[in-house]
């Protein structure tokens, strides 16, 4: 589904990713890890199209398409979806309202007709029970004034709406509390099939217990480090990151 | 260039679409302004001798005052000698039904999306469609009748409610009141009347249509609105000008008179001709609106959407007279390419308990400049008088500029006064939220504009909200889904 070869981005004059390589195939959970400032976020950017960053080197695959030649809503309508570790506020416009523009957008360019308001509301209905929101938030301006926990469940709710093929959760967790983070991981969890696939980005591996992926690699530097299955995850967890540090900075001395 | 800014760019850049021209055989002035052509319009119309007086008067009133130039914008002297003061459809025989309007017409209507056809099958629409200056259609009148409602063209007010005329014409805005205001009395062409009795509710909402038609010829639309005890209208007027080169000069005046425990709510909005992207052309649009809450408890409230004019010279205003009377003030302002808008308020508080709320929203884009000018004054005798204002900008790009003068004048210690304003961008972060979740950029600005603009919009009657929130997004993308 996605390919990703030797992958470099910058920011400003900051370079950032010195050269990701990654796979992600249909059906798989892949988790990025990594001390603050590795590029995890960064790399989250990038794949949804965030103009802020300048990609120098490499490329992305897609389903067959070069991801970097798409423009933002091209990549969403081609089903990639980023969860924001912020998500935005836009005062005056319902989550309703905007979901309503966004999920008939993407349904045109899918081929599928716009949803008319009846069945629209019932899709709500019933995408609203993945993540137990209330309708009454749904009304308000998005994400104004909505609590980390609420934001992050809309996110997810957002992401129920518009069924993409690649899920990219970037710091899901942070801000949520056990509970909150448990009907997130839930959701995301029943949005799972073999034909979509999910890139959870994190620090911690709290979120990993509840989302549990098939490989974890760690992102140090801008680079792919280490990479295994999700045990690697709870040796992160018990050891921290600084042993991964030492031996690259190690290897880079040398 | 980032890439914020070039969206920006690329969707305020489009063109106007509503270009276009009618033919409609036009029964002239020439050119220029002198006693005679008061005389020619006066005349034209068969107008009683008062009523020409009071024309004449006006123009030696306005001989004598001098052009403001206060207002924060920069047009070229106006040549007002270079100017038809008159222009009429030649067809002036009153009309029954739909059947005889000239079919040239009822096409335009179809371009705005606004045919008469559509209108009357809308429950609860009146229309009185002003082309180029004299009434052609109206309808509903007879259901308005029975209740004793009086909406009509200007020039047919004259001719058959002179008593009324002659006693609320420029009892709100004085001849002398301004260079523009002065202006219009001398030569105003035609407007609208309405007239609400004592203790009637209007059933429907009253909604006027005007249009710029032939070129060169000045717009001096003069609007009156008497609200007696008792009574409540809700007056919708909006208007579109087709493309011209060159600038024309819109000059209205709009007097609402509301009496004890009335309510008079007036919404316009306002798309006239903005010039072309490099700002040549356009309307240059000064109107003089104010309404007087004369009897105690009555309420005026004001709602505009202006998005278009070359340049805007508009402060629609309450004279808060009567004990307990409230004014209110809800404004969408939005200014692309080289426009400028210098508008706002004034609330003038003379009774006591008096109340007044403003919301002001201004919206820059291009290389536009946007300025709120309000003023807020609470006179000796308003005991407890209250006032609250909010004045926000939002600027598109870095090219534009938004300015707020507020003034507040305070007479009376027991004045509650709160002012409140931000100024914001839209965020890169905003639009890329929303491409993100597959939503195209054009549709994405359109979304935060009018989600921003939502407290102004609300007030609009639905079927107006909904043309608004299309202009919003025509006068900023350019392309109407």
């Amino acid at each position: 589904m996605l390919k990703i070869n030797n992958l470099q981005a910058r920011i400003e004059d900051k370079e950032i990713l010195r050269g990701i390589d990654l796979e992600v195939k249909a059906g798989e959970v892949h988790a990025i890890m990594g001390p603050n400032g590795s590029g995890k976020s960064t790399l989250a950017s990038v794949l949804a199209g965030r103009e802020d960053y300048e990609v120098t080197g490499g490329s992305i695959d897609f389903n067959g398409e070069d991801l970097l030649e798409l423009a933002p809503e091209e990549r969403a309508r081609e089903g990639v979806f980023l969860a924001f570790q912020y998500p935005v506020e836009i005062p005056g416009v319902t989550t309703t309202n905007f979901l309503k523009t966004a999920v008939n957008q993407v349904r045109e360019h899918r081929g599928l007709g716009k949803l008319d308001a009846v069945s629209f509301l019932k899709e709500m209905k019933q995408k609203m029970q993945l993540v137990e929101i209330d309708q009454s938030l749904l009304s308000r301006s998005l994400n104004e004034g909505f609590s980390g926990g609420e934001k992050k469940r809309n996110e997810i709710f957002q992401m129920a709406m518009l069924e993409p093929k690649l899920a990219i959760l970037d710091e899901t967790d942070s801000g949520l509390d056990i509970d909150a983070l448990k009907i997130v991981a839930n959701g995301v969890n029943q949005l799972k099939s073999k034909d979509n696939a999910t890139i959870v980005v994190t620090h911690y591996q709290r979120l990993l217990d509840y989302i549990v992926p098939d490989y974890v690699h760690v992102l140090y530097k801008g680079r792919i480090v280490k990479s295994g299955g999700k045990e690697l995850a709870l040796e992160l967890e018990e050891k921290g990151y600084d042993w991964i540090k030492e031996s690259v900075d190690a290897e880079a001395t040398v | 260039m980032s890439s914020d800014d070039q969206i920006l760019e690329e969707f305020t850049s489009k063109e106007y679409e509503h270009g276009w021209s009618v033919d409609l055989e036009a029964d002239e002035a020439p050119l220029g302004l002198n006693e005679g052509i008061i005389r020619f319009i006066s005349s034209k119309k068969n107008e009683p001798d008062w009523l020409l007086e009071w024309r004449l008067s006006a123009f030696r009133t306005w001989q004598q005052m001098a052009e403001p130039d206060w207002a924060n914008v920069n047009y070229p002297k106006i040549d007002l000698q270079a100017i038809k003061y008159y222009s009429a459809p030649k067809k002036t025989k009153k009309l029954d039904s739909l059947d005889e309007v000239d079919p040239e017409l009822l096409e335009t209507f179809k371009k705005l999306g606004i045919s008469l056809e559509e209108q009357k099958r809308l429950t609860g629409v009146a229309v009185d469609a002003v082309i180029d200056s004299v009434s052609v259609a109206t309808t509903f009148k007879d259901k308005l009748g029975e209740l004793g409602i009086i909406f009509c063209s200007f020039s047919e007010a004259v001719t058959e409610h002179p008593e009324l005329i002659q006693k609320y014409l420029g009892s709100v805005v004085p001849v002398k009141d301004n260079y523009f205001a002065a202006l219009n009395s001398a030569v105003f062409s035609d407007g609208s009347f309405c007239y609400i009795p004592k203790g009637v509710r209007c059933p429907m909402e009253l909604s006027t249509y005007f249009r710029i038609n032939a070129a060169n010829t000045g717009q001096f639309e003069r609007t009156l609105i008497v609200a007696e005890e008792g009574s409540y209208v809700s007056y919708l007027e909006g208007c579109t000008a087709p493309m011209r080169d060159e600038n024309q000069l819109h000059a209205a005046v709009v007097e609402i008179l509301a009496e004890a425990d009335a309510e008079v709510k007036y919404s316009t909005v306002q798309n006239w001709y903005p010039g072309d992207k490099n700002g040549v052309g356009g309307i240059y649009n000064f109107v003089t609106k104010r309404g007087l809450c004369n009897g105690d408890r009555s309420k005026i409230s004001w709602t505009q959407v202006e998005t278009g004019s070359a340049v805007t010279w508009k402060y629609p205003s309450c004279i808060l007279k009567g004990n307990d009377s409230q004014g209110e003030f809800y404004s969408v302002a939005v200014t692309n390419n080289y426009q400028q808008a210098d508008t706002g308020t004034k609330m003038i508080h003379i009774g006591k308990n008096t109340k007044s709320r403003i919301v002001s929203k201004g919206i820059s884009a291009g290389k536009s400049q946007n300025s709120y000018r309000g003023q807020v004054h609470v006179m000796k005798r308003a005991e407890n008088a209250r006032n609250f204002s909010q004045c926000d900008s939002l600027l598109m790009g870095n090219l534009c500029g938004a300015h707020t003068f507020p003034y507040i004048d305070i007479e009376n210690k027991s004045a509650q006064v709160e002012h409140e304003a931000t100024t914001s961008k839209i965020g890169e972060d905003q639009i890329f939220y929303c491409t993100q979740r597959g939503i195209d950029e054009e549709s994405a600005v359109a979304l935060i504009v009018n989600g921003y603009a939502k407290e102004v919009l609300n007030q609009l009657p639905m079927e107006f909200a909904v043309e608004a929130q299309k202009l919003l997004a025509l006068t900023l993308e350019g392309s109407v889904g």
